[in-house]
């Protein structure tokens, strides 16, 4: 009986077992790298908002400060976003009748929150807290990003953990003077690094803690 | 799943006897089982965790994990793939002043225990009350708290509770109701209230209390009545016939240096045991400098916690218990009339040491009588304490606290004859359940169906919810304002955190319907009732404080020193001693569900009873000996006949309970009240009478071959000897110092003892240790409570504690140490040891259980994958396994009080105590940003702040200034299994006993 396949089937063979594994090392390689890509992680994709509020506006435009709404940030793990009667303060003598502000007048008027998307979502076992890393020099920018040249709210970062652990292994990297904090327009100098150093000292940043697991699991 | 029982071997007493008086026989056991060695044991110990809890033996069962487990892993496998569903942000419209999103507030407010009033604060997060601590400004409290004041939180949240007005069990609303209510009363009114009754528990409430004498201006002929199963009946009858008045006693623990209990448990029930015990055990701390300790001498039937505090415990019967009383009574010359000289069998050498002890120490003892002794007895310790010279010194006598003192029998059976004669119109029943807790031969139920309207106002449905016309459902006291007294009197706001969750009315806002103020906030009554008392000149100020400290002060019960009457009258047959095989039965209060009104708490229900560690269940609780005469065994039913009245529960032999003496203890065996409830235990007010109302003496007993499971706790997680217990007496520590550390290990390991570099573990910044003294900590298992509503710790349900999978974090092994018969008792907190050399964290495959620097053993949930190799790995048997979902995740009002510091944890995770690191956590940032130190003390733990006799201490152990480690330096700190060179941050005092030598020496 003849050969059913011929000698120059053995290419073929050795080809399948070679794309085989070439199967299965690109699947692996996406499953494990699908979460580094800013899509997936919504990174630069603005959300939509019951009110398409502008910090490029607010900030850039009118120069109000970060904590005029954000008022717990130097005080508590969250941030704090504004009760609808912080927008009122001055939406009740300006742009009274603009539509787009009617959710705002309706929110104050029915007594009833206003329900904002989160952009900036960390899992459930994450135990983020705002005011020690203002407190220790890191921006808001460094995390949020240029967020007064922002229309409508994105987020600039992944959040991932990597992305966290980047910071936190070497903090002398993006460490900044406190006065510097609240900063949209902070550049870092040339010598960031020696900066940094001398921030971390001089700020108590306990390096060696902060990439304990219960820092920020718990 | 349950165990198979059938297959246990049988104990054999006689047995577990020889053992114990052979001389291989070891100093310390946990169980009965453990120390005949049986097969069961045996097998237990060698487990990571006890049988079945890693595994499924029934084969259905096991067929549907597997086909369950096939579906949950192809989903799990895609949810992991899956991105977390988008979140909202929820701003408030107006901001309220001091609320900080993501830092909690603290409120004092103060928690009805039977009336009476412990101050609390209660943490609050955005609004929604979480977790209770002590008020260390309140004198109930001074800080700690009992696991019953912890576990109420829950109540709050019980899915159970009921929702909405209901009329003859279909759904109304509170103004159709009160069309009819108010309807009712107008013919009242006309009838100057002649058929009007009003049924309500305890009222301390001086608000409550006004709107009453209100109420029975309007309807002077209507009927005020009080019933509560477990009150002071007999403690009242006793202070009428001591003193011919009702007075309220009040104990000062700190000034004594003698305490004698007869069958009192004051350090772990009543609602100011957690001051009490606080007081008591401050009193025997042998740290800081303090040499000496009190002594305390213990007189009970069935142990309880303060029973293993005990100096010298006698068990005792109710009869005997009387008549040690009445000699105690006649040696210090104490008048009686009734009887003569009677014998109560204890040994008389106890006697006489205890007599001549407490002639010694007059004016610095404190003799005291559990609530359930009889009138006779409580008389005699009023006696005892004015001859002794106490009164004025270590006891406090004043005017009753309760708004009106009532013996509840008496105002009962008043109520069930009126009933029967059908006097009775219209009855507002206030809180409680009668129906299910009045004595059987009252036919309570029978004569509530012969009033017209009958109204029941309750927090979630009962058996008398069922058997009323109207049900209204009754505010958490979390959810009203409202006043109590404490013990001592003195008044505390009742504040609320939460608006109500669901249509609810109080207490208060009953009565004020009742006396034509419907409609009156709750604030306001009680605000417009203190402004009356004009107790400040600048009232606002006044109030301000009073709702910030809660406590309302200079409302403190006038001070009494009344003369006790020229001579006791006491009954017949007080003290006689039964025949030599009459048994009798006692009723009790549970300590964790207490008369049944947290039967539906299932952290209460699930936690280990202090010293029988059995959960969900209710028993017989009988002596070895008396197991043996009347051939009962554990875990079989038993019929008990007391009268006409037969029970069927399961037996339970308890080492330390009185020969002839049954305890069962009440609150089980619910018909109706909620899903937790129902079902779990039997109910044994079936064996209660209007005469006997706590039991009585020829109770027969009919043992059966039946089985029914109970879930104990005792054997689970057992580390197997190894002298992880250590205690001594005082004398002995004072000649003997280092007793703690001679010849237990054959070696203890040198401290450079490791193949690692120790450079690389430097612990230079904070350390944090614990300590716990385990001469103070009587099992009370606050803490545990405590623990489990500060991290969000699931209750898994009985046929899960069978399976040994309780989850709780700091468990707390009983000891018994030498005779069968009268057993030392030696309670044991094991939390998680955070050890440096973790055995734990070599194994994890994922680094899921890593060290931080700071040296706590972190557990990471979100790494691990559920090998469970740690928790076989752990000498102390601290990790636990969320075998299944236990957390409740479909309940909405359940998760209102999880703490939201803490993950909640899923199924195939591993847990453990983490130090509270939540707690550390935000300690380290608020010291970091304000640029300060954390200070001694700033970090408490949740179990270190329940404690109420301060046995557990957390600190820093590099700051030789903090008290750990000035505890730690004490010759008494010593570390379990450190032979095997885990080197545990937490440790432990020894245990110390002050016996009387008298006693002793023999």
């Amino acid at each position: 009986m003849a050969q059913i396949f011929p000698r120059s089937a053995n290419w073929a063979s050795k080809a399948s077992i070679l794309t085989l594994l070439l199967v299965v090392a690109s699947v692996l390689g996406v499953l494990l790298n699908i979460n580094r890509i800013h899509f997936v992680n919504q990174v630069n994709v603005p959300l939509d908002q019951p009110v398409p509020f502008s910090h490029k506006h607010h900030v850039l435009g009118l120069g109000i400060d970060c904590r005029y709404c954000h008022v717990s940030v130097e005080k508590s793990a969250f941030a704090g976003i504004p009760p609808t009667e912080t927008c009122m303060t001055c939406h009740s003598q300006i742009w009274t009748e603009a539509p787009i502000l009617e959710p705002v007048r309706a929110s104050y008027r029915d007594d009833t929150p206003i329900q904002w998307n989160r952009v900036h979502d960390l899992p459930d076992f994450v135990y983020f807290n705002h005011s020690i890393h203002v407190s220790k020099g890191i921006g808001c920018q460094t995390c949020h990003g240029q967020v007064d040249q922002m229309p409508l709210m994105w987020k600039a970062n992944s959040l991932n953990m990597e992305w966290c652990i980047e910071c936190h292994n070497d903090p002398a990297q993006f460490i900044r003077p406190r006065d510097q904090v609240f900063n949209m327009n902070y550049q870092p100098p040339a010598d960031q690094e020696s900066l940094g150093k001398r921030l971390v000292a001089e700020y108590e940043v306990e390096t060696r803690q902060l990439t304990n697991c219960s820092i920020c699991h718990r | 799943m349950m165990p198979d029982i059938n297959s246990r071997k049988q104990l054999e007493l006689a047995d577990v006897r020889d053992r114990i008086s052979s001389e291989s026989g070891q100093a310390y056991w946990r169980s009965l089982d453990e120390l005949a060695q049986t097969d069961e044991f045996a097998q237990l110990v060698q487990r990571e965790f006890p049988e079945q809890a890693d595994e499924l033996k029934d084969p259905v069962t096991r067929r549907n994990f597997l086909k369950l487990m096939g579906a949950s892993f192809a989903l799990g496998g895609l949810s992991g793939c899956t991105i977390q569903p988008g979140e909202k942000i929820v701003p408030q419209v107006r901001a309220p002043e001091d609320i900080i999103p993501g830092k909690p507030l603290f409120y004092a407010t103060a928690y009805p225990q039977h009336g009476v009033g412990t101050g609390i604060l209660v943490e609050s997060h955005m609004g929604r009350p979480t977790k209770i601590e002590g008020n260390p400004l309140h004198p109930a409290s001074r800080g700690g708290t009992s696991g019953v004041v912890q576990a109420s939180i829950l109540d709050l949240y019980d899915p159970d509770r009921s929702q909405t007005v209901k009329n003859g069990g279909r759904i109304s609303t509170w103004s159709s109701f009160l069309d009819n209510f108010m309807h009712q009363l107008g013919l009242q009114g006309v009838k100057e209230g002649a058929g009007l009754r009003i049924l309500t528990q305890t009222v301390t409430s001086p608000t409550q209390g006004a709107l009453l004498a209100e109420i029975g201006k309007k309807y002077p002929k209507a009927q005020w009545h009080q019933y509560e199963a477990v009150n002071r009946d007999n403690y009242h009858a006793g202070s009428s016939l001591a003193y011919g008045r009702h007075v309220n006693a009040v104990y000062d623990f700190s000034k004594a240096d003698l305490v004698l209990s007869l069958d009192s448990d004051f350090a772990n029930s009543g609602p100011a045991s957690a001051r009490y015990a606080r007081d008591f055990a401050a009193k025997r701390r042998v740290r800081d400098g303090q040499k000496a300790m009190n002594r305390l001498y213990v007189a009970e039937s069935s142990p309880t916690a303060t029973g293993s505090l005990a100096d010298h415990r006698l068990a005792l019967g109710g009869k005997a218990i009387e008549a040690l009383a009445l000699h105690i009574a006649q040696a210090l010359g104490v008048s009686s009339q009734g009887v003569g000289q009677v014998d109560s069998g204890a040994p008389a050498k106890w006697v006489s040491a205890l007599i001549s002890d407490l002639k010694s120490h007059r004016g610095r003892s404190i003799v005291t009588a559990g609530d359930a002794a009889s009138p006779g007895v409580h008389a005699l310790v009023h006696a005892i304490n004015a001859a002794l010279g106490n009164v004025g010194q270590t006891v406090h006598l004043s005017d009753p606290i309760e708004v009106q003192p009532a013996l509840h029998m008496d105002s009962l059976q008043t109520l069930v004859s009126a009933m029967d004669a059908g006097q009775v119109d219209l009855l507002v029943i206030l809180g409680g359940n009668p129906v299910y807790d009045a004595p059987i031969d009252l036919n309570f139920a029978d004569a509530l169906a012969k009033v017209d309207t009958r109204v029941h106002l309750s927090l979630s449905e009962n058996e008398t919810s069922d058997q009323c016309h109207w049900h209204v459902p009754e505010s958490h006291y979390l959810e009203a304002w409202g006043d109590l007294r404490s013990h001592d009197g003195l008044a505390s706001i009742v504040q609320p955190l939460i608006e109500p969750l669901y249509k609810t009315k109080s207490a208060l806002d009953f009565l004020a319907v009742m006396a034509d103020k419907a409609g009156t906030p709750g604030l306001e009554l009680v605000r417009q009732y203190w402004e009356s008392q004009a107790l400040d000149a600048n009232f606002a100020t006044y109030w301000r404080r009073a709702l910030h400290d809660g406590v309302l002060p200079g409302t403190e019960a006038v001070k009494r020193t009344p003369k006790v009457v020229g001579a006791i009258q006491l009954a017949d047959d007080f003290g006689q001693m039964p025949e030599e095989d009459v048994v009798e039965l006692q009723l009790r209060p549970d300590p964790m569900v207490g008369d049944g009104r947290h039967a539906n708490n299932g952290w209460l229900q699930e936690t280990p009873r202090p010293i029988t560690k059995l959960t969900w269940d209710n028993a017989a609780l009988v002596s070895p000996a008396t197991a043996l005469r009347l051939r009962l065994q554990n875990e079989r039913l038993a019929e008990l006949r007391l009268g006409d009245n037969t029970l069927r529960v399961p037996v339970w032999i308890v080492p330390g309970q009185a020969d002839n003496v049954v305890t069962l203890h009440l609150g089980f065996g619910r018909q109706r009240g909620g899903r937790v409830a129902e079902g779990s235990g039997f109910n044994a007010y079936l064996l209660s009478t209007a005469q006997q109302p706590n039991g009585g003496l020829g109770l027969q007993i009919n043992p059966s071959f039946d089985q029914y499971p109970l879930a104990c706790t005792q054997e689970h997680h057992s580390m197997e000897g190894r002298s992880l217990v250590r205690e001594s007496s005082l004398e002995h520590y004072k000649s003997h110092p280092h007793f703690v550390h001679e010849g237990w290990y054959a070696h203890d390991p040198p401290d450079d003892l490791t193949l690692y570099n120790r450079t690389d573990h430097q612990y230079d910044g904070y350390a944090w240790g614990m300590i716990i003294d385990l001469g103070s900590c009587m099992g009370c298992n606050a803490c545990s409570i405590a623990c489990q509503a500060e991290n969000n710790i699931p209750v898994v349900g009985k046929s899960q504690v069978l399976n040994g999978r309780e989850m709780a974090w700091i468990r707390i092994d009983r000891y018994y140490k030498g005779e069968l018969d009268d057993p030392g008792i030696v309670h044991q907190p094991v939390p998680c040891m955070q050890c440096e050399n973790a055995p734990c964290e070599v194994v994890c495959p994922v680094a899921a259980t890593v060290h931080s620097a700071e040296g706590l053993n972190d557990m990471v949930y979100n790494r691990c994958v559920g090998t469970r190799y740690c928790a076989n790995n752990c000498p102390y048997k601290v990790r636990r396994f969320n075998f299944l979902l236990y957390t409740d995740k479909e309940s909405e009002s359940l998760k209102l009080q999880r703490n939201p510091d803490v993950t909640v944890r899923s199924r195939g995770v591993m847990e453990k105590c983490t130090y509270c690191v939540q707690r550390i956590n935000m300690a380290r940032i608020e010291a970091k940003t304000s640029g300060k130190d954390i200070a001694d003390g700033q970090i408490v733990t949740a179990c270190e702040q329940a404690c109420p006799t301060e046995s557990i201490v957390f600190g820093n152990i590099n700051d030789p200034q903090s008290r750990v480690s000035r505890y730690k330096a004490s010759e008494l700190n010593y570390g379990i299994l450190t032979d095997l060179n885990t080197r545990p941050r937490t440790t432990y005092l020894a245990g110390l006993k002050n016996p009387n030598p008298e006693i002793t020496e023999s």
